[in-house]
């Protein structure tokens, strides 16, 4: 690889990393300068919840971006944006545990099992665990093709986030429905129609590009 | 003057009057005498111009001189009120910055934000239905005929979190009396304003607009039950449901509905708000009950507001005492 890739590479990780961790940053800051309204411990679940669920769905746009621009290289961040999502949906889950149950494992055992909402927020948690374990080098090597398989599983983590948040609300569901109309078109995007519409659109894309190019 | 509740012999006068102040003699006269003053002095909307917001401001500021400086809520000094449970006040930042009023958005600070566009007077009130003296009121004539008292009571949402809040009103009962309900009326169904253009969230179906609540005629008439017109001796600002809202102290804070511009006394149970909404979820009774779960979270504890850890919520929000009767026999997780 050459220097200046390598720099490229290094910038977008730098942009990710900075943009992924202002979200925590500034619900740090709004915590130590009493920001954070009369029921503190709700805003941070709410917050630490909507972010994981941005960060998921970001990640599930990565292949369909790169097929629809043909920016091949946008793949090596796909699982960095990936783990991003899972520790904010593993700082969500611990700010239940701990700031809003305080370790009251009954009732903690009970809600996860009786409510639907958290029993569908704790499965969405337990698969993105389970795909952030098997994303490291070894694991995809060892995996071959059950890691594409098992990874596909991102899918049903992000369903069940979106159902999470759409049985959590009293009445108002236009934004779970949002996450889960985004969710809808991305996994869409996979099926063979929809792929071979999105080469189609690149490659006159491409060849408009071209023919521009040539004209000037 | 004192501040008492007529008809209320159920009622320690600990659970109106502050507890602190009902134990300490010396310190309950002072008390006494500053709140009844202060409730006694009509609220500043009642007042037709700015010789009598000057009134108001000498009385109470005047008598409060020593204490406190400048106007707000330090007018009077909540700071040492307690509930009869001795819980000390929710602070008033957090009581008019943090509520459910859908009107207004669906986000607990959006009422706070948006509630501007309201405008709480003119205000009328009509009273109808079954009801020996119909008529519509403006609201200086259906508030003034009432001393004003201030009470201190827990809210507690169906949502698990909790409040002391401080309410100034007059016992609904006492309206109810005035109105001279028929022998038919069983029920009483309230109704908030109906106006996208001063409740912005009312272009939104959220819910099934405009917001309706409902209280059994007994419950209605409970010496508990309060029309408030004020918090912190303050007129109610406008996110929290100016100018008139009922409060009910041992159901979840939806029963408690806001900016009221209708009072109709039926034969029939009125089809209520959240009850039309999702009826799997939420009752017409609504009584803070630990042990009748909401279908998608528990209802044993609550977090009062402030607080880190989470507390037991009481039966009845901790008025059993005065209210259980009023469902003696009922089976509570039916009518929930």
């Amino acid at each position: 690889m050459s220097s200046s890739a390598r720099r490229t590479r290094a910038a977008i990780k730098a942009v990710i990393w900075v943009s992924a961790l202002t979200p925590a940053t500034v619900l740090i800051w709004r915590a130590t300068h009493g920001g954070l309204g009369a029921n503190p411990i709700e805003e941070v679940l709410h917050q630490t919840g909507w972010w994981g669920l941005v960060l998921l769905t970001t990640t599930l746009a990565v292949t369909p971006v790169r097929r629809l621009t043909g920016w091949q290289a946008i793949i090596r961040y796909r699982r960095l944006i990936g783990l991003f999502a899972f520790f904010y949906v593993t700082l969500h889950l611990s700010t239940y545990l701990v700031l809003d149950q305080w370790f009251a494992w009954a009732y903690i055992l009970e809600d996860i099992a009786e409510r639907p909402f958290i029993t569908a927020g704790f499965a969405a948690w337990l698969v993105l665990l389970a795909l952030a374990v098997t994303s490291t080098r070894g694991s995809i090597r060892r995996l071959g093709r059950r890691w594409q398989r098992l990874h596909r599983l991102i899918y049903l983590a992000a369903g069940l986030g979106t159902l999470h948040f759409f049985w959590k609300v009293k009445a108002d569901t236009r934004e779970p429905l949002v996450f889960a109309a985004l969710i809808s078109v991305l996994l869409l995007a996979r099926l063979p129609a929809a792929r071979s519409l999105m080469a189609r659109l690149r490659g006159r894309t491409a060849a408009r590009v071209g023919r521009e190019v040539a004209e000037r | 003057m004192r501040i008492r509740i007529h008809g209320a012999d159920e009622i320690r006068a600990s659970e109106i009057t502050p507890e602190r102040v009902y134990l300490d003699r010396r310190r309950f006269v002072e008390r006494a005498a500053m709140l009844a003053a202060a409730a006694a002095v009509p609220p500043s909307w009642l007042a037709c111009g700015p010789a009598a917001g000057r009134a108001e401001e000498t009385t109470v500021a005047g008598r409060e001189a020593k204490a406190t400086k400048g106007r707000g809520i330090q007018e009077q000094d909540w700071t040492a009120v307690r509930s009869e449970l001795d819980e000390p006040l929710t602070p008033w930042e957090d009581v008019t910055t943090y509520n459910n009023f859908y009107e207004f958005g669906t986000g607990k600070d959006d009422p706070a934000k948006n509630a501007h566009t309201l405008r709480p007077r003119p205000w009328s009130v009509a009273i109808e239905g079954e009801v020996g003296r119909p008529a519509v009121y403006d609201l200086e004539e259906f508030v003034s005929p009432h001393r004003l008292e201030d009470r201190v009571y827990r809210l507690r949402c169906v949502e698990a979190w909790s409040m002391v809040i401080p309410w100034r009103g007059f016992p609904l009962a006492d309206l109810i009396r005035r109105v001279e309900p028929s022998g038919k009326a069983q029920f009483v169904e309230f109704t908030t304003l109906h106006d996208p253009d001063r409740m912005p969230g009312q272009r939104r179906g959220v819910l099934d607009w405009p917001y309706v609540e409902g209280l059994r005629l007994d419950e209605a008439m409970h010496p508990l039950t309060l029309l408030a017109t004020g918090v912190y001796g303050r007129d109610l600002p406008n996110q929290n449901g100016a100018p008139l809202r009922l409060v009910v102290p041992w159901k979840y804070g939806f029963k408690s509905i806001k900016s009221i511009v209708r009072i109709r006394f039926t034969e029939t149970m009125p089809a209520t708000a959240w009850a039309v909404a999702a009826p799997r979820e939420y009752g017409f009774y609504a009584n803070v009950n630990p042990e009748v779960d909401h279908p998608r979270w528990s209802q044993a504890r609550e977090r009062r507001l402030g607080d880190f850890r989470k507390r037991p919520t009481l039966m009845f929000n901790g008025y059993g005492d005065q209210v259980a009767h009023l469902y003696a026999g009922m089976d509570l997780g039916r009518w929930f």
